[in-house]
């Protein structure tokens, strides 16, 4: 059953809107030199942590259909009396979020990479960071979405509730990214690993707690 | 004989509120149960009580394998109904309900009565001997009453029992459990 349902989340993301976090990350980072102007140099010393928050935040945008829509149309209550524990589910939908949404961000991060003025060895150490930390940002994305769903506005506030959670992985990932060094790398794979370790707890019992 | 559900001196409160206090029910198998009363009486409460997705106040559930129909349709929107009750093991139950020609329709294009029937279907395929059915005559025409009567009839005679939360009557012998007095 939870590979059915990796199967099934995977292919409800990819039918709907799976390029819209990718264009908004690209979008994000197009932002940056226009804000800051083409100075090569300054972008290629912020590009690293421009690069994270275009990844944050593209990150938001597929939380409301992660959990919510499965919630309202009685999915998880038939999976639960099908005997697939809540924590089982949450780990299926962190599995399928990352697989629709971590190789599509790291295919962006080329380019984006590029455009903040990060290429060769920059490229190469920003592609790692994300790779390591797509893990946790599919991780925190179930668990928000979880926590969320069936409240009012929330979009907003899963925005409110994931970007401060998401601060650890932000610190290390930026520092992989614009510095690199193997302390970084094992600070910030450790904050994936404990992200990622945790959340179908946490998802699972906000989706019990979540019933009427 | 075994029951395949019993509820113990269960009370129940909802937004504190309490809906019933100290209740007691038996299903055995052959049993079934029909749930009365106004509504906001809790009976959709005692459904998902019985169904283990909600936790009673005080006194104990006890309930064996069982499958749910409720208001919730829980089918993808966009698959093909065949497609998307086989996703549950339960496209094996679409002709007993009548629904043997709609396996290729989208479910975002099935009627109310048809969604409902899909829902039965997945009970009715489901193998559990305890079925809990909150309001299944809702949006069924004449035909879909008489399959569901049959397939609950069935049902019991091979030993299962049901559960019903209905405000229309039920086909075949019911005992009645009134709420909310």
């Amino acid at each position: 059953m939870i590979s059915a349902l990796i199967v099934r989340d995977a292919r409800r993301a990819m039918s709907g809107g799976v390029w819209l976090p990718v264009a908004f990350f690209l979008l994000v980072a197009t932002l940056v030199p226009f804000a800051v102007g083409p100075d090569a140099v300054l972008l290629g010393r912020i590009g690293g942590g421009a690069l994270w928050i275009a990844a944050l935040t593209a990150a938001l945008l597929p939380i409301e259909r992660l959990v919510e829509s499965d919630r309202a149309a009685g999915f998880l209550d038939q999976l639960t009396l099908h005997g697939v524990a809540e924590e089982s589910v949450a780990f299926a939908k962190i599995v399928a979020h990352w697989l629709t949404f971590a190789p599509l961000l790291l295919i962006a991060a080329v380019p984006g990479s590029v455009l903040l003025g990060m290429e060769g060895e920059a490229l190469e150490r920003s592609l790692v960071a994300l790779a390591v930390g797509t893990p946790a940002l599919a991780a925190l994305a179930v668990v928000v979405a979880a926590l969320t769903s069936g409240l009012p506005r929330a979009g907003s506030l899963a925005g409110l509730l994931m970007l401060p959670l998401a601060v650890p992985l932000l610190i290390f990932g930026a520092s992989v990214s614009g510095v690199g060094g193997q302390g970084p790398l094992l600070l910030e794979a450790a904050i994936s690993l404990i992200l990622v370790a945790g959340a179908p707890f946490v998802a699972g019992a906000a989706i019990r707690a979540a019933r009427t | 004989m075994t029951a395949l559900l019993s509820f113990e001196q269960v009370s129940l409160r909802r937004g504190g509120r309490p809906l019933f206090e100290r209740l007691d029910l038996a299903l055995a198998a052959g049993g079934g149960l029909h749930l009365t009363g106004p509504n906001g009486a809790g009976k959709s409460s005692l459904i998902r009580l019985a169904a283990g997705l909600l936790r009673a106040e005080r006194g104990k559930v006890m309930a064996g394998p069982l499958a749910l129909a409720d208001e919730h349709v829980a089918l993808d929107r966009e698959l093909p109904l065949g497609k998307a009750l086989a996703f549950w093991g339960a496209d094996a139950g679409m002709e007993a309900m009548g629904l043997g020609k709609l396996a290729g329709v989208p479910v975002r294009l099935l009627s109310t009565g048809q969604r409902k029937r899909a829902t039965l279907a997945r009970v009715a395929a489901s193998g559990a001997p305890l079925w809990l059915l909150d309001e299944p005559l809702n949006g069924l025409d004449e035909d879909g009453i008489a399959r569901l009567d049959a397939l609950v009839a069935a049902h019991r005679k091979a030993g299962g029992a049901v559960l019903a939360a209905s405000h229309r009557p039920l086909g075949g012998r019911w005992t009645e459990v009134r709420l909310g007095e």
